[in-house]
């Protein structure tokens, strides 16, 4: 391909000339050698890097220490059930007095339901970053974190959230319901264990299947 | 009177600049290349909105599988002279009263996730090939009884303190598996973690649309 070099036969009685182009080496075998490896490297290697979801869960209740106390009304509990199926309801479970209301993980789901809970942290939250997008707001990209950090300690009013998931959940959604708090920029929650009065609740649900309702 | 004579050359094409751009463009490759490690199971990750890439090294990973099997991987830290992977499977050795050779440990560094009872880790290592070890993946036990997952973590952490751990969970795996991992990070101290998500492909979120703040 690069140089083919021809060997002109010296005939004739003439003197022998030197010949005198410069010295070429066949490239050829290095470029094809280059071009494979580059082949290879731009097909293995992976650009998009998986994101992560940082979680942060309690620590461990140690004995002979009680839970800490909590707002009833503050209190949001979550059960997930089957088939992206989500149940909630405001407060401490009474059997036959707390009605579930279920909700899906659609954009007028849930995730309407924690908005319209959490509004006021929300709005601030949101109209922070649209300060900072818009040069209102001038903030080092790393104090926005803590900005955040500190609107989540002053929330007195948002919910409390609390995630439950029955046995047959899965993990997609828990997931989805952790990327939500993020969304509606939830200031507490936490994964806890479904308690037998929400079991109960939740089998009788799921059996008798009531009209939705809604609780405002 | 001699003819003029013309050379019978064959066209050459300087290809100096091709061979330039080629070695340039190779050698960017190979610096950014960063190789996806033999992995024990496919793991589909659920999607999510989340910005945050995860972390480069000091990470320990804990994965689920689509059918709720356990594996585990800790990296070598960000200095590998300090052999944190071997100095993990030692310990985990010694715990369960087998003495791994240096060359098992030399090996076991090279090796990416795994998830197998650790009486199998010797015959594991020692295994002819991948398609042997792929077999003997059976995940690593998480019950009560004998929750290896729980030393595997607390090793790890030991040896590196300044380990961060991620999820990687199947997103078909089932919750209770799911509770059983966290639970093991609960114990052994770490309350904040990452959970591995691919990031979420069109429109992210959504709101409601009185939500939606002008």
């Amino acid at each position: 391909m690069a140089e083919i070099v021809q060997e002109e036969g010296h005939k004739g009685k003439g003197k022998r000339k030197a010949k005198k182009h410069g010295t070429h080496i066949d490239m050829t075998p290095m470029v094809d050698l280059a071009c494979l490896l580059l082949t290879f490297f731009m097909l293995t290697t992976a650009f998009n890097k998986p994101k992560v979801m940082e979680v942060i869960m309690p620590e461990k209740p140690k004995e002979n220490e009680k839970p800490p106390e909590l707002d009833k009304d503050r209190a949001l509990n979550i059960i997930l059930v089957e088939n992206d199926k989500v149940l909630w309801y405001i407060g401490i479970a009474e059997p036959g007095k707390t009605v579930l209301a279920e909700a899906d993980f659609s954009k007028e789901g849930i995730r309407k339901v924690l908005l319209q809970r959490n509004k006021q942290l929300f709005t601030n939250i949101t109209k922070m970053n649209r300060d900072l997008v818009e040069g209102k707001l001038k903030l080092r990209p790393d104090s926005v974190e803590g900005r955040v950090k500190r609107f989540y300690k002053a929330d007195k009013f948002g919910p409390i959230v609390l995630i439950k998931a029955a046995d047959g959940v899965k993990y997609r959604n828990i997931v989805d319901i952790i990327d939500e708090m993020a969304i509606t920029n939830i200031a507490r929650y936490s994964l806890v264990d479904i308690n037998p009065v929400e079991k109960m609740m939740v089998q009788a649900r799921l059996v008798s299947k009531p009209p939705v309702t809604a609780i405002k | 009177m001699s003819k003029i004579k013309i050379a019978v050359k064959s066209p050459s094409i300087d290809m100096t600049p091709m061979v330039d751009l080629f070695f340039l463009l190779l050698v960017f490759f190979i610096l950014t290349a960063t190789f996806r490690p033999e992995e024990a199971a496919p793991i589909k990750t659920p999607t999510s909105t989340s910005q945050k890439p995860i972390p480069d090294a000091n990470l320990g990973t804990i994965m689920i599988s689509k059918g709720d099997k356990i594996f585990f991987n800790v990296d070598n830290g960000t200095d590998s002279s300090l052999h944190i992977r071997a100095k993990v499977l030692a310990a985990i050795g010694s715990n369960y009263k087998i003495k791994f050779t240096p060359k098992e440990l030399k090996k076991f560094e090279g090796l990416a996730s795994f998830g197998l009872p650790a009486a199998n880790l010797k015959a594991f290592l020692n295994a002819p090939d991948q398609k042997t070890r792929e077999a003997m993946q059976i995940g690593i036990p998480i019950d009560s009884i004998d929750n290896q997952l729980l030393m595997w973590v607390r090793f790890a952490r030991t040896y590196n303190t300044d380990l961060a751990f991620a999820v990687k969970g199947d997103g078909e795996a089932t919750y209770p598996i799911v509770k059983k991992v966290l639970a093991v990070l609960q114990d052994s101290g770490v309350s904040k973690f990452n959970l591995t998500t691919d990031p979420k492909t069109g429109i992210a979120a959504e709101l409601p649309a009185e939500f939606i703040i002008k």
